[in-house]
Order: C-alpha cells, then structure tokens, then sequence
C-alpha cells in the first residue's frame, strides 16, 4: 500500500467543512421546529376528528414513511417546480422536504403520546370545568410532552444525519463539503475520516445535551 | 332540609346503558342543600357509572339530572339538544369530583393542583388563587407539601389534593367516588375525617362508599343500589333496620357485619 494519509490539504479547507456543519445543525433545527408543528398540528386534529380526516392524515404519514427521503428531495426540488411555474434555492426546498418528512414521524410520534394520557387525568381537568381547549393545553400537552420527549430526541438525531441527503441537490452542508474538498484535492480517505469524526462528536453532543433536558423534565417536573 | 325547599339535585327515571348492557335501570333520588348522602352497594351495581353522569362525564339516554333546576348536560327544554362545551364546562365547575384514583396532574404541584380551575376556570389572579390553594391545603393538613409534586406525596395526601383541588372551586355539590379504595388501611382515616369535617360545615355531598360505619356517622342519609337500582334508602338507623326485610341489603351489609362493624 502506497498510501500516505496527509491532512494538511484538509486543514487549509476546513472552513468548507465546519460551514457545512453548521449549516447542517440549522437545516435539522429548522426543519425539526416546523416539522414539530406540523406533526403536532395534524397528531391533535387526528385524535378529535372524523374517519375522513384520519385517512388522509394517514395517508401522508404513510406516504413520507415508505418513499425513500432522497427520492422526496428530488421530487420537491425537480418535480414540483417543473408541473407549477415556481422556483426556490436548494436549501429553500430541502428544508421543506425535511420538514414534512420529519412531520411525518412526528405525527405518530405525538398521537401515542396524546393517546397515552390517562383517561382519569381528562376527567380531572372535565371535573374542574376546562374546556376543551384549555384540557389540550394544561392536562394534554404537559403530559404527552414528558411522554414524547425521548422520541422526540431520537427523531432529532436522525434528522441531523439526514441533513447529508441535501448534499444531491447542491446544498452546502457537512456532506457536500466533504463532496467539494474530495473532488480538489483528491484526499478521499481523510476528508471522509474528519467528516465522520464531525458528525459523530455533533450527534453525540446533541444526544448527550437532549438526555439532560429529558432528565430534568422526568424529575423536576 | 327545610322540606318545602327544591333539592339541589334532583335526578328522576335515569337511565344508561353501555351498548347492549343495561347499567342503570331507572335510578329516582333527591339531594338537598347541606345533605351528605352515601351511596352503598356491592361492586358493578352502577353507583361509579351514576356519579359520572352527574359530573355528564357520561352521558344518559333517558331520565333526567337536575342541578338547582338545570338539566345536567342536555339543554333545558326536554329535547335531548347536548349543552355546548362551553355550557358543559361551565356546569361542571358547580360539581366538584374526587376519584378513587386520585387523579391529580403529575406535573403540577399541590397547589398548582388547585390553582388550575381557579386561574382557568373562575379566572381569579394567581396570587388569589395561590391564596386560596394555601387556605384549602391547610385545611385538609397539608401545610408542608404546598409544592410537592404528586410523585412526592402518598396516597392519602395526593387524595387529600384531590380533596382540596375540587372543593377550592366552591361546588354547589361534591361528587366522591369510593375515594379511599385505593389506600392503604392506615391512610384512609386521615382522608375521611377531611370529608366528615366538609360534612359537618354544610357541604353538599353525593358519596360513593364501601366504608359502612363511615357511611353510618358521616351523613345524613344512605341509599342502597344493587343492578342499577336504588333497592332502599333512609336515615343511616332506618336503612340498618330494613335489612331484616329486604335480602339484598342484608347481603350485602352481613359482609361488612363481620369485618368492618363493632
Ligand atoms: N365505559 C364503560 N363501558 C362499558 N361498560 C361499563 C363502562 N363503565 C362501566 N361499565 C359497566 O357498568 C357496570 C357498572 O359499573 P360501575 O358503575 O363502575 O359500578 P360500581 O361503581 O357500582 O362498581 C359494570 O358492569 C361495568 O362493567
Ligand atoms: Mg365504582
């Protein structure tokens, strides 16, 4: 074997590699905060409506869940603005494809939890006079949150590592930086061992920071 | 009890089935203001079913609740129209409801137990309602765990919780379903002389309830159901001395003859 490892060359471009990072965090964060409300939104109309609204609600959740996410990219991106006159940037476009997709999961995600709340609780809340309304959101969502709050970390750490799809459309994150510094300087070997490297201490600082939100909540209240 | 005056609750031919399964058959009884009635009578006779109708955490096909002359979740005039739920909150906030299983929101304090109907509800400033919590809390011996989360209270001081969370509302009539099943034997007196002291102030009360001689002290008339009908009724005395002439309630009460009764 002839191979020498040698990261200087990434060195001098590792700006590319820790702008992309950071622009991976903000893609998994904004598209987590939408998705959130779109799951949330949907999850709370799913558990006080009808048959009809169920089946569609289901039938997105469905859809997100079996079409693999790359292909989701592609469709946002090349499809839509081709059947609609309508353009937006990459980012534009992945961030809102990762958004529904991550809404998807989060839907399920919420509706168990909604559903998990015990009944007696509800009661307690009808007993005392809240309405509707006011029993989502003192008694519900207080609860379903604890309950969901594990899931919802996970969803979270998959999201950033899902973040390295966008690199297919252009987008400049930790992937496509690693892409870039591979096709100028030919160091595939070490641009691929940093950017490992990257994604792994980022997911693991992320996991350990949510765990400690989780505990808190559990005992305190 | 003035016996001119119109009961406070007055529910007449009530009658609620679950699908096929006819739970109360007919059910005709009257609380006044100021009267603490037990219900007594052996498990699955409906008495939980009927307590939740009154709280319309059920709903009943026939008959009718009545509360200071309001139909209890339909609206007044005779057409089975469901109250909004608005009308529906607002008419359960005059009934006030303690659970067998407490029930208490896990991620609120004691006081903040209490300070959710208050605050939401009857719309008092928090200071006021945190005034109020305080007051009732104490009331019921909890001084000392005013901000402890349920999780940190046993059960016969989160029900004491419960207790306080459903009074501070001032209901018209209180609502108890069996709320010292759920307790170790040694917790239950704490709870219950809570509900005897409520009794004694003139608290209106509807009390399911498996303790016979709590039953025969607390209040001031018993009611037997059995298969979803009130089987005999009367002053504690009378109710006792009918169990020569009614089988059912001889029954039910020789169990407790026993155990319970000295
Ligand atoms: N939500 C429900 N659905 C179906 N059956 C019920 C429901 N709630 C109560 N029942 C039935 O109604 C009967 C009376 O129950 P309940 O009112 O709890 O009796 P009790 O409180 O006197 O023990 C029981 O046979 C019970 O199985
Ligand atoms: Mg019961």
């Amino acid at each position: 074997m002839g191979y020498h490892l040698n990261f200087n060359l990434i060195w001098r471009h590792f700006d590319k590699l820790w702008q992309g990072l950071v622009l991976s965090l903000e893609l998994a964060v904004v598209s987590i905060l939408i998705g959130a409300a779109i799951g949330l939104l949907l999850a709370v109309w799913y558990v006080s409506a009808g048959k009809v609204v169920r089946a569609a609600i289901s039938a997105y959740v469905e859809f997100i869940r079996n079409v693999p996410l790359i292909l989701l990219v592609y469709i946002v991106f090349y499809g839509i603005p081709t059947v609609v006159d309508f353009a937006y940037s990459p980012t534009a476009s992945f961030i809102g494809t990762l958004s529904l997709y991550s809404g998807a999961y989060l839907v399920e995600v919420f509706r168990s939890g909604l559903e998990a709340v015990p009944r007696g609780q509800l009661d307690a809340g009808k007993a005392i006079g809240l309405t509707p309304w006011q029993r989502l959101l003192y008694v519900r969502l207080p609860t379903m949150t604890r309950i969901t709050l594990p899931a919802l970390s996970n969803t979270f750490i998959s999201l950033f590592k899902d973040t390295s799809v966008a690199s297919v459309i252009a987008v400049p994150e930790l992937t496509y930086g690693a892409q870039w510094i591979n096709f100028n300087t030919f160091r595939i070997v070490e641009v691929y061992i940093v950017t490992t490297i990257m994604y792994l201490v980022t997911g693991y600082g992320i996991l350990f920071g949510l765990r400690q939100v989780e505990r808190r909540f559990k005992v305190e209240r | 009890m003035n016996a001119n005056q119109q009961p406070l609750l007055k529910i007449d031919d009530l009658r609620k089935s679950f699908g096929q399964a006819n739970i109360l058959k007919g059910i005709d009884m009257a609380v006044n203001k100021g009267e603490a009635v037990a219900i007594i009578g052996p498990s699955g006779s409906g008495k939980t079913t009927l307590l939740r109708c009154v709280n319309f955490l059920e709903t009943y096909e026939e008959g009718s609740i009545r509360i200071d002359g309001q139909e209890v979740g339909y609206r007044d005039g005779g057409n089975r129209q469901r109250r909004g739920e608005t009308d529906l909150a607002r008419m359960r906030a005059e009934t006030g409801m303690v659970f067998q299983s407490f029930n208490l929101f896990p991620h609120l304090t004691a006081a903040e137990n209490v300070m959710l109907g208050l605050t939401k509800v009857r719309r008092k400033p928090k200071q006021e309602a945190r005034e109020i919590a305080e007051h009732w809390l104490k009331r019921v011996g909890l001084d000392h765990r005013i901000d402890n989360l349920p999780s940190e209270l046993s059960g016969g001081q989160q029900q004491r919780v419960g207790i306080a969370r459903a009074v501070a509302m001032e209901p018209k009539i209180l609502l108890l379903d069996e709320i010292t099943s759920a307790l170790d034997p040694e917790l239950v007196n704490e709870v219950l002389d809570v509900v005897r002291q409520l009794a004694e102030e003139g608290m209106t009360m509807l009390m399911v309830t498996h303790e016979i001689a709590f039953a025969r002290d607390a209040s001031h008339r018993i009611v037997f159901m059995d298969d979803g009908k009130v089987a005999a009724e009367g002053p504690p005395k009378e109710l006792m001395a009918q169990a020569g002439s009614n089988q059912r309630l001889d029954a039910f009460l020789s169990r407790f003859r026993t155990s319970h009764l000295h």
